[in-house]
């Protein structure tokens, strides 16, 4: 059975059909790379499985169970996270502060519970071990790098115990180096079982981690191919349209 | 070798590490900071030490400015400005700013003095003047966290709405003939601890901390602690360096910011009660002009006004800094007109430090201004 199943999803905004009829399924500890051109309908897929919004037709099936996801929580509730692009991070505040933002150990009793922070240290730590990142839980998150900040907010997804996480450009706009790190990071959550899925510009970095690829052109499914079946020329073809269909 | 490429298993775990990545310390020159040297980097630190330089050099200069009378004065004339600066740190670190307060305080005056010249208790005069105080603050609170207006605007409107209001009420006279509860009033207001002989213990050497300074070490000693343990302050800290952020993890952004301006409006209705009990009687015009003290001290102590940064010493140590500034101009026999320029030329200097402190140096900023770029 499918972690997560699409099945013909549209999305209309008013006249506008930003999806007509895409189907798709992720696996358990599959990784998927999600491309398109800018207005493809990538964002609005993305945020139809998060659940920002709901979709105008179609139904999205999480472990089995059809899905009416309303709000971000609804989604979180079934185990789907989502790594935003601007990454959700409080600049001001500790990697670890920043991993358990809104979810914070506590101890003792009202009035007198106070949060627990050498726990939350800890189990950032050991998420950050888990995932073989260098972050350390008592950095701020203002003097890291782009790599670490993915680390935070992956380590994030990863104490809610996610099934499925969605991540939107991880690879934009950080550094070569920073790039190999986020990569191995997708890698470390799919060791975990962990289904990803990839929303990218970046040909070289979806080869590289993706087991699938799905193409969206002008809102609809193009082509939907195993890595190792298809080439970055191919995918390029079929992304602006020079190949119609595969 | 490449970077991506997998790792062996059966390398051992020191080879394996180092071949991985280099230790990020190495690279990017980030060590994890011990307490002492956060404490170091603070602003607020700084301000203390600089205080206490000031303190030293004018007691050598003048003497009468370290007698325990002074500073008992300079001790008490703070405590109103420091406990709202209290309340103003944590709207401060939600990334807004309150200039209500000084009206605030005009109004919960007047009300709690209307109460006192009719002949109610003491505890019902107080109690009315503390709840026009809140609903003030929770007007503020409203209008900002759940209309999402600019804080400086409808701050900046119940200025004038509170100072208006109690303008009304007074009938524009000072009140004064209090009831029955007139001596329980001055009581709280100008009570001192601890006493000299014969009425107390003290030795002549140690200055008698008035009520006004044991209430804002309190207060001071609770902001704190809710500051560094409790959730709610780090969703309060986290509003401030990234709202969107936020509200996306599931933190009560709009309840967290309407409380803080019922905070704000708090600490100014306490200020404002203590000065009514010490001069025992009511006038509209009190706390005219503190909102920018109040705001000079806090950013003095550090507390950042676009949000993020505040500590309850910084706001203790700021509106003390400012204070012993004063009473030193007045003892050096300067005009007391020059005041004005001095708080806001303080106001100006320590916003311009405070922006090297929140990670835009002045140089970033100055970029900025020529790329149109924030940040």
């Amino acid at each position: 059975m499918a972690l997560l199943d699409v099945r013909s999803i549209s999305k209309s905004f008013g006249a506008i059909r930003a999806l007509s009829e895409v189907d798709f399924s992720v696996q358990a500890g599959e990784v998927v790379g999600l491309m398109g051109d800018n207005g493809a309908g990538k964002s609005t897929m993305v945020k139809l499985i998060a659940g920002n919004f709901p979709p105008s037709e179609g139904e999205i099936v999480v472990g089995g169970k059809v899905c009416h996801f309303h709000k971000p929580i609804e989604a979180r509730a079934e185990g789907i996270e989502v790594v935003y692009q601007d990454l959700a991070l409080a600049d001001n505040l500790t990697a670890a502060q920043n991993v358990f933002l809104g979810r914070e150990i506590r101890k003792g009793i009202w009035p007198f519970r106070v949060l627990n922070k050498q726990a939350m240290i800890d189990r950032a730590a050991e998420l950050f071990a888990e995932l073989k990142s260098e972050t350390r839980p008592r950095d701020l998150v203002k003097k890291m790098s782009g790599g670490q900040r993915q680390a935070v907010a992956i380590a994030r997804t990863r104490l809610s115990n996610a099934k499925l996480v969605l991540m939107d450009e991880p690879t934009a706009a950080i550094s070569v180096r920073q790039v190999a790190e986020v990569l191995e990071l997708i890698r470390r959550l799919k060791a975990r079982g962990v289904s990803v899925m990839l929303i990218s510009h970046r040909m070289p970095d979806v080869f590289a981690v993706c087991d699938r690829i799905i193409v969206l052109r002008r809102g609809s499914k193009v082509a939907d191919k195993r890595t190792d079946t298809t080439s970055p020329e191919e995918i390029t073809g079929l992304i602006t349209g020079a190949i119609r269909d595969a | 070798m490449t970077p991506s490429q997998p790792m062996s298993q059966a390398m051992p775990a020191a080879e394996l590490r180092e071949q991985d990545h280099a230790a990020i310390a190495d690279i990017v020159g980030i060590k994890e900071q011990t307490l002492f040297q956060r404490f170091l980097a603070s602003q607020a630190f700084w301000v203390a030490i600089a205080l206490f330089v000031l303190v030293v050099f004018m007691t050598w200069l003048e003497p009468s400015f370290g007698t325990s009378s002074n500073v008992t004065n300079i001790t008490r004339n703070f405590a109103p400005i420091a406990i709202m600066g209290l309340g103003m740190t944590v709207v401060l670190i939600t990334g807004g700013i309150d200039l209500s307060v000084g009206s605030v305080m005009g109004l919960v005056a007047i009300v709690a003095g209307l109460l006192l010249t009719w002949h109610q208790p003491w505890y019902v005069a107080f109690g009315a003047g503390l709840l026009a105080g809140l609903a003030c603050g929770a007007f503020n609170g409203f209008f900002v966290a759940y209309v999402g207006m600019p804080s400086f605007v409808v701050t900046l409107g119940m200025l004038s709405i509170a100072r208006s209001l109690a303008v009304v009420l007074s009938g524009n006279q000072m009140l004064y003939q209090f009831g029955a509860d007139a001596p329980i009033v001055k009581a709280i207001g100008q009570a001192k601890w601890p006493l000299r002989e014969p009425a107390g213990w003290a030795p002549a050497w140690m200055p008698e901390f008035s009520s006004h300074f044991w209430v804002m070490v309190v207060l001071a000693l609770i902001v704190g602690f809710w500051f560094n343990f409790t959730a709610w302050a780090r969703h309060l800290f986290a509003i401030g360096g990234n709202e969107n952020a936020a509200r996306m993890t599931g933190v009560p952004v709009d309840w967290i910011k309407f409380q803080a301006y019922v905070f704000s409006a708090f600490t100014a209705s306490i200020a404002s009660l203590l000065l009514l009990g010490y001069s025992g009687s009511a006038i509209n015009a009190m706390g005219t002009g503190y909102e920018l003290r109040v705001i000079a001290g806090t950013v003095i102590g550090g507390a950042s006004l676009m949000g993020g940064y505040g500590t309850a010493f910084g706001a203790v140590i700021g509106a003390a800094f400012l204070e012993v500034i004063r009473n030193a101009l007045l003892m050096a026999g300067i005009d007391s007109n020059w005041q004005g320029a001095f708080v806001g030329g303080f106001i100006i200097l320590a916003v311009l430090l405070g922006m090297q402190t929140s990670g835009r140096s002045l140089r970033g900023m100055l970029e900025g201004m020529f790329t149109g770029k924030h940040k």
